[in-house]
């Protein structure tokens, strides 16, 4: 009996430990082209690749977890998943809560579109996706925000006459408003963050200095800026 | 799905429209009309479950169970649904993983580090290491019981009042016979008292109905999640552009959501009709006269 109980918490304690530490990734999957749900059902964009190479190179073992936007950082600290990796610009605010790794991204402008040129910027309605640097941006401006849960709302209450003016990531924005007819990118684009990292809790130093050194690595040996220009094109910000 | 999908870019009309609808994603959101059907037919008797128990309780004459069960009733009833689902689910989820914690983790580092909850990899719940479908599963349970809770709650107060609502002669007259209370509960008054009961209980059928695309909020993929998902305007990142299509998908749902409830109203109709059969109600007795005419 008692042989059997050792070898019962034995088995107990390996069972997490198998072969590589098994991670769960999370991510929002509605935005376009950093993360988004593809035909099969699966998460893709540049994310994905980033994240799927990152994990080789650390011998982590990831899985992929879907979680809306607006909970995404709650979830992260109370552990349903180990890291974040959805376009989330590193800023103080978010530090406070989280720990981030070093920036898989150069810092990446943000714009306005609207359906003509002309808009009020500083006065007018301004639709905005909740909890990103974008809001917070609108926010400390004289203009009236409206926030609304993914970017896709942003877009449909431009086009509805909801809102004067969107304001976003650029490379988000981008193939919306080049493959549509009616939207335009108006006034100038703004530089909001430090970088997009990787979110991890703030007590998981292991795992960040895994992800930091890896992240590393890729930028030394220039897979990084490939994997940017491939998801971003070629005029993409890329790592010196 | 079909052979010529291969390559939706050089596709058009109907044989595009067929590659969309059969798309991966599209599966899952088929199978999202499965899972709210699931959770309907798993929560409905467990909350009808706990509903019983409620009422029960708050009729008891041990004086601590019947606080519990009024307790249970108007304190779960008073607090908003949104809030209940918030709640349920993470309490839980923290405090078995706490419990499991202080099973299974042989490290005294605590629970809450900071902003962080973190318990021991072997103390997760599911395992990190679990496939996907057990982390669903688990998310799955958590809301059938956070459902379960909040729908007991009015079930309960439906129930009790449907139990005070039978005639007391009818009580009386058992116990007359010699019957004990189990026999009279068991033979009386349950049977009487659903006739009094279901229009209470058919509300609350509607009320779950409506109340599933709550599930999103706990992480379950559902038919609103998948609709606004799969309607939202798609660039050229993915296979199958088009623009905001949200209007279809959603009237799609609609329609879903209102053949349920045309369907629940059938059913419960013909439940009724058949429950006052002999009962001393206005109903059972326009049904006797009707069949001695």
């Amino acid at each position: 009996m008692k042989k059997l109980l050792l070898a019962a918490t034995a088995l107990a304690l390996t069972a997490g430990m198998g072969t590589a530490q098994a991670i769960r990734m999370g991510t929002e999957g509605a935005y376009p082209p950093y993360n988004f749900i593809n035909e099969a059902g699966e998460v893709a964009g540049f994310e994905r690749e980033l994240g799927d190479e990152l994990c080789r190179r650390a011998e982590l073992e990831c899985t992929w977890v879907k979680n809306d936007w607006d909970s995404i950082i709650p979830n992260l600290v109370s552990s349903n998943y180990d890291t974040i990796m959805a376009a989330m610009s590193i800023n103080e605010e978010r530090k406070a809560v989280i720990g981030f790794t070093q920036d898989y991204l150069p810092p990446a402008p943000s714009s306005y579109v609207a359906l003509q040129d002309g808009v009020d910027l500083e006065g007018g309605v301004i639709a905005v996706q909740t909890g990103t640097v974008q809001a917070s941006h609108i926010a400390e401006t004289g203009a009236t925000m409206l926030e609304f849960p993914n970017i896709d709302q942003v877009f449909a209450a431009v086009r509805n006459g909801e809102a004067d003016a969107g304001f976003g990531d650029h490379e988000v924005m981008r193939p919306f408003v080049e493959e549509s007819n009616d939207l335009v990118f108006v006034g100038e684009q703004v530089n909001l963050d430090e970088g997009i990292g990787v979110g991890v809790r703030q007590s998981d130093t292991e795992l960040r200095e895994k992800l930091d050194t890896a992240i590393t690595a890729m930028k030394e040996d220039g897979s990084l800026n490939a994997l940017i220009k491939k998801h971003f094109g070629d005029d993409a910000q890329t790592y010196e | 799905m079909f052979s010529f999908c291969s390559d939706p870019s050089v596709l058009d009309g109907l044989a595009w429209l067929s590659c969309y609808l059969t798309t991966g994603t599209h599966m899952l959101f088929y199978a999202s009309f499965g899972v709210v059907l699931l959770l309907l037919a798993i929560t409905a008797p467990i909350a009808l479950l706990f509903g019983y128990g409620g009422a029960m309780a708050s009729r008891s004459r041990i004086a601590p169970l019947r606080w519990f069960g009024k307790v249970y009733t108007s304190m779960v009833r008073g607090v908003p649904d949104i809030v209940f689902f918030l709640f349920v689910p993470i309490a839980l989820d923290q405090g078995l993983e706490w419990l499991r914690h202080q099973a299974l983790c042989d490290s005294d580092a605590p629970v809450r580090q900071g902003n962080d909850f973190v318990v021991c990899a072997a103390a997760k719940l599911p395992l990190s290491t679990s496939p996907e479908w057990v982390h669903d599963i688990y998310a799955m349970t958590l809301a059938v019981i956070a459902f379960s809770v909040v729908f007991g709650a009015f079930a309960a107060n439906v129930l009790y009042g449907a139990m005070q609502a039978v005639p007391r002669a009818q009580l009386e007259t058992a116990e007359a016979y010699g019957m004990t209370p189990r026999q009279v509960s068991r033979r009386i008054l349950v049977p009487q008292m659903w006739t009094y009961a279901l229009p209470g209980l058919s509300n609350l059928w509607m009320i779950l109905i409506k109340a599933t695309p709550l599930l999103f909020l706990l992480g379950i993929e559902d038919i609103v999640y998948w609709a606004r998902e799969l309607g939202g305007a798609k660039t050229s990142s993915f296979a199958y552009p088009h623009p905001d299509w949200r209007l279809y998908y959603f009237l799609a749902v609609l329609v879903f959501y209102l053949l349920m409830t045309w369907v629940s109203e059938r059913v419960l109709d013909r439940v009724i009709r058949r429950l006052s059969a002999g009962q001393a109600t206005m109903a059972g007795e326009a049904q006797r006269k009707a069949g001695a005419l």
